[in-house]
């Protein structure tokens, strides 16, 4: 097979339903960061670089670029030097610890001249690469305790220098990799204990700790003294009172983590999560407005431009994080409806795409794509509507940053382009 | 197997769409409330300044009270320019072209947000510009206070606002101050910052989309008021302040006086200094580049930060030291060797009392030769060591080598070498007194501030004790509140007998020695001159003491830099503090004019001749 022909046939076999809506969520994003910036009084023009919506072009021309030069890059350079490139962006993490600018609290930055990356945007490709060639090799099982930490260690790692660049944000996104382990065979008992520990975190912050102890010590006892079968064995009574023992101190180290080894701006958003009406002029004023605005906007919302919280500031980091609040105001329910199918379908479509790979390695890689992605929707428009604390991710091609959207264009460009040569690999 | 893992992934990715959709349908169409709340929103936050605490002296003389000044404000978006921009600007006295660089500034911070076009004007401009501002809606006044000081004294001590900056915001906390906000910047406004700034306010108002006022948001629920600072009573006595500066015009230098029972201060001089009202108001900027690029250091408050070899008036200490050590007696006799060090006493030996009266240095030469040869150990340099040791140990119990943890910030603690820093610089056991005896007569490598030379003539006036030196008197009302420091004596083991002794040598050197000029018939004033050899020029002149001497009410330091012996300036200038502060006169009625038409800037001192 000559070259000449390997690359008529990847044209032809690019997903285009993806990057349709790759475009349409850029676009949309592109005029929603000019509404959110938008004042009326001022004849404004979406091109003005000036503008928050005229800098985001330039960076969506670069994506556009940097997507068709991923396309053009053959397939099997990703799995050959995917451990080269987790090196390369471990490393400028490292080096944005040691040099980086703080901007809002967390030392993200690189910068070079007036402009800034952030590496952490970055390393997820890169870290998405590594684990895909380490689960892909032969004889991985993921049964096996020591492949599980050694392939846990890969996302722990990079996690945990950017945890260090106090971006807690970007450092929770890392847990979507359990995802895609639970695609690749992980037990899911851990996975359904974490979700029970997670619910018993949001119980303890809800009700009183010594109630909430005292109800369980009554329910173990009640089960020990009522049920006769368990009171047979010795051994079950003992496993229910260490349960029961284990729930408590779980009670009280949430308790105690919560009020004395968070820090105060992580305690707030967790209480604004809770409770957002308790302070709403303070640690609640994030979601508050957000809600306000969104919950302003109806079924056919106030229609481009026409935002009144939009423009007025009322909403913080409105061009980034909180994006979603511009959709909700200005598009209404119909516009979210929209918004949220349109991420709905493309992360089926990636499902649809990772399942249909010959490759183990594509296949991971897919599932890591989605579920990055996947994370950021959930956490992000979960925040904006009262659903999840204030996390500070932003929204996959539609918030404001030339870091982010490259870092996700890298991401899913990557992944089409493997797509597209799935048929040049011979089945496992 | 995998597929249904597959399928649980999809189950989980729809689930999240519907419940998303579902909650946003609530909100979104279901609860209206929102809908209302954002035809209401636009909560703002206003802060109300709270009013800054006066600052009175001893007699309850305001020595800095507010004055309202006018910013004149702007929100870009607002603003419509209906009127004429020159006779606005002729009115701010600025140039169209600077009219229009303030506007791109204020619109580059945010166009919605106000931002201060012109910074604290005067009433009269504000009177001047009132009528016009209904041509240019989006402008508007915002009332503020500035300091102002009514007797134009106290500069050093007092300190003065500046506008915080960012690092300091970040160190003390967003919730006290935003960017914009005043903080003392040195002296007392810095030190007592928490207690004069009070706590701001905040009031929650309604505004429409065009930002008019629709009322208390929750009916005032989250509003608190601002509580107006607390006012602060110095120890310092305006109008002996005001006489001291006038002293030191034209001279550089310190005064320091102090009540010794109490640790008071009465006056702070550092001079030269400036007129405290130039700080405040339009002109700040350009006053204060002014006053940095002053090769005088107006702003360097020198009797808290700049160090002297404290010279002759250390021979107190010495002297102390050696009688309570019995090292000499209230009689040994030494004779006025001026081979190795000079002296300029008239006289060929002299006994205790002389030798401070006319601080005859080869006495104390010879003193701190028998305070540092002490036999201990049959080597000499071992001896020197362990002497040095127990020496200084007792020095520094007068306050020296320290900080006198007076209520002013960036005090200096001066220098009081070690013997480690001896052995670092000799090698240890490689020098004896040979090598340091400069320290026999205060100069060498030990440097002191002006404050701690004053706490030192508290020591002598209180015969053996000193209340660290403080400006505050009360905060409010409430006297209470003074740091425990401020009342706890600091005393020495040196016998009362021998402050007593030392105290009639002080008081023959103003009777009858070198601090003569400072004499008066009235009341006996006691002190020690020091004249203090430096690189760079004319002698520092020196002075301590107190009046009156029994009982006394001040203690004083005085340096005048580059200006001759302790007996020419720095006592006549003590001498008329005290005859000020007592109300007394002093013998030689015409050294007050002596002292003020001496002008050591434009006329510096020459050198003296060395012998």
């Amino acid at each position: 097979m000559s070259t000449q022909n390997q690359y008529l046939r990847t044209s032809t076999q690019i997903d285009w339903v993806t990057v349709l809506l790759f475009m349409f969520l850029v676009i949309w994003g592109w005029l929603n960061i000019f509404a959110a910036v938008y004042d009326p009084e001022l004849q404004q023009n979406i091109f003005d670089f000036d503008l928050k919506s005229g800098k985001q072009l330039v960076w969506i021309v670069m994506a556009v670029i940097l997507a068709a030069f991923i396309l053009m890059i053959d397939f099997r350079f990703f799995e050959s030097f995917s451990y080269f490139i987790y090196m390369v962006f471990l490393g400028l993490l490292l080096v944005v610890l040691v040099t980086g600018k703080v901007v809002a609290g967390s030392k993200s930055w690189l910068g070079i001249g007036t402009l800034g990356i952030q590496p952490s945007e970055f390393i997820k490709f890169a870290t998405a690469l590594a684990l895909s060639n380490y689960l892909s090799a032969p004889n991985i099982k993921l049964e096996n305790i020591n492949t599980l930490i050694r392939a846990s260690l890969l996302f722990i790692l990079p996690a945990t220098l950017i945890l260090l660049q106090n971006d807690t944000g970007s450092t929770l996104v890392f847990s979507a990799f359990i995802i895609v382990l639970y695609r690749e065979g992980l037990n899911p008992i851990p996975i359904v204990l974490g979700i029970i520990c997670a619910f018993l975190f949001i119980i303890t912050l809800l009700i009183d700790k010594y109630l909430l102890v005292s109800i369980f010590a009554v329910v173990a006892a009640g089960i020990i003294l009522f049920y006769k079968p368990i009171r047979k064995k010795w051994a079950n009574i003992l496993l229910i009172t260490f349960i029961a023992v284990f729930v408590s101190g779980f009670v009280f180290s949430v308790n105690f983590i919560v009020n004395n080894v968070l820090q105060p701006h992580q305690q707030n958003r967790i209480k604004a999560l809770i409770n957002p009406d308790a302070d709403p002029l303070g640690f609640g004023w994030n979601v508050t407005q957000s809600k306000i605005a969104i919950g302003s906007g109806g079924f056919l919302g106030k229609g481009f431009l026409e935002g009144t919280q939009t423009k007025f500031d009322f909403v913080p980091e409105q061009h980034t994080d909180f994006i979603f609040c511009t959709i909700g105001e200005e598009w209404g329910w119909l516009g979210s409806t929209v918004l949220i199918g349109t991420f709905i379908t493309l992360f089926l479509r990636l499902l649809y795409m990772a399942e249909r790979q010959k490759s183990k390695f594509a296949r991971v890689y897919g599932y890591c794509v989605l579920s990055i992605m996947f994370f950021h929707f959930l956490v992000n428009i979960g925040m904006t509507i009262g659903l999840f604390p204030v996390i500070g991710i932003p929204l996959p091609f539609f918030s404001y940053g030339g870091s982010s959207l490259w870092g996700f264009t890298i991401l899913l460009f990557i992944f089409i382009n493997l797509d597209a040569h799935r048929m040049h690999i011979l089945g496992q | 197997m995998n597929q249904f893992r597959v399928n649980i992934i999809s189950f989980v990715i729809v689930l999240v769409g519907i419940v998303y959709l579902s909650k946003l349908f609530f909100i979104q169409i279901i609860d209206s409330s929102y809908k209302l709340e954002a035809a209401n929103n636009a909560v703002q936050r206003v802060i109300e300044y709270p009013y800054r605490g006066v600052i009175r002296d001893r007699n309850d003389q305001i020595m800095v009270a507010n004055v309202p000044v006018f910013d004149l404000m702007v929100i870009p978006k607002k603003l419509k320019i209906e009127g004429n921009v020159e006779i606005l600007c002729q009115k701010l006295e600025i140039t169209t072209f600077d009219f229009y660089a303030r506007l791109d500034a204020a619109k580059k911070y945010s166009r919605l947000k106000p931002s201060v076009f012109f910074e604290q004007m005067s009433d009269i401009k504000f009177a001047s510009i009132q009528d016009l501002l209904s041509d240019f809606p989006g402008f508007y006044i915002q009332a503020r206070t500035v300091r102002t000081y009514p007797a134009s004294t106290g500069a050093n001590v007092l300190g003065y606002l500046g506008e915080i900056s960012k690092e300091r915001i970040e160190l003390v906390g967003k919730n006290n101050y935003n960017a914009g906000d005043y903080i003392g910047i040195s002296g007392i406004e810095e030190y007592y910052e928490k207690e004069l700034r009070g706590i701001r306010g905040v009031k929650y108002v309604m505004v429409d989309v065009r930002g008019v006022e629709k009322g208390k948001f929750k009916s005032g629920l989250y509003d608190t008021a601002s509580i107006p600072g607390r006012d602060v009573k110095l120890s310092l006595d305006q109008d002996l302040q005001r006489y001291a500066e006038k002293l030191m015009k034209n001279k550089i230098g310190s005064i320091v006086a102090i009540e010794p029972a109490t640790g008071e201060v009465l006056a702070f001089v550092s001079a030269p200094t400036y007129d405290p009202n130039i700080m405040v108001g339009e002109n700040f900027s350009k006053n204060y580049a002014m006053l940095v690029r002053d090769s005088l250091k107006p702003l360097f408050n020198r009797a808290l930060m700049a160090m002297y070899p404290p010279g002759s008036v250390f021979k107190t200490i010495n002297g102390l030291y050696a009688l309570q050590n019995k090292l000499i007696d209230t009689n040994t006799s030494l004779p006025c060797t001026r081979n190795i060090i000079p002296c300029h006493g008239k006289h060929s030996s002299a006994n205790f009392r002389t030798s401070i009266q006319f601080s005859c240095n080869p006495y104390y030469w010879k003193v701190y030769s028998i305070i540092l040869g002490k036999n201990k150990t049959g080597n000499m340099f071992r001896d020197c060591k362990i002497n040095y040791d127990h020496w200084r140990a007792h020095v520094l119990k007068f306050g020296i080598g320290q900080k006198t943890g007076i209520d002013l910030p960036n005090e200096k603690r001066g220098i009081m070498p070690s013997s480690a820093y001896y052995d670092k610089i000799y090698g240890a056991n490689r020098w004896a007194f040979s090598t340091i005896y400069s320290l026999g007569i205060g100069q060498g490598e030990l440097s002191i501030t002006p404050v701690q030379m004053a706490n030192v003539a508290c020591i002598l006036a209180n015969r053996g004790y000193y209340i660290a030196p403080h400006i505050i008197k009360a905060v409010g009302k409430d006297t209470s509140s003074i740091a425990n420091i401020y009342k706890q004596k600091n005393e020495n083991d040196v016998n009362r007998k021998y402050y007593n002794t030392m105290v009639n040598g002080m008081e023959a050197v103003v009777r009858s020695g070198t601090g003569f000029l400072a004499r008066s018939s009235e009341v006996i004033a006691c002190g020690k001159t020091g004249t203090v050899e430096n690189p760079h020029g004319a002698d520092h002149s020196v002075f301590i003491g107190f009046a009156p001497r029994d009982n006394p009410k001040i203690a004083i330091a005085v340096v005048v830099e580059n200006s001759g012996f302790g007996a020419e300036w720095a006592a006549p200038i003590a001498g008329l503090i005290f005859s000020k502060y007592l109300q007394y006169k002093l013998e030689k009625n015409w050294i007050e004019n002596y002292i003020l038409e001496r002008d050591f800037i434009r006329n510096p001192a020459k050198p003296k001749q060395k012998t």
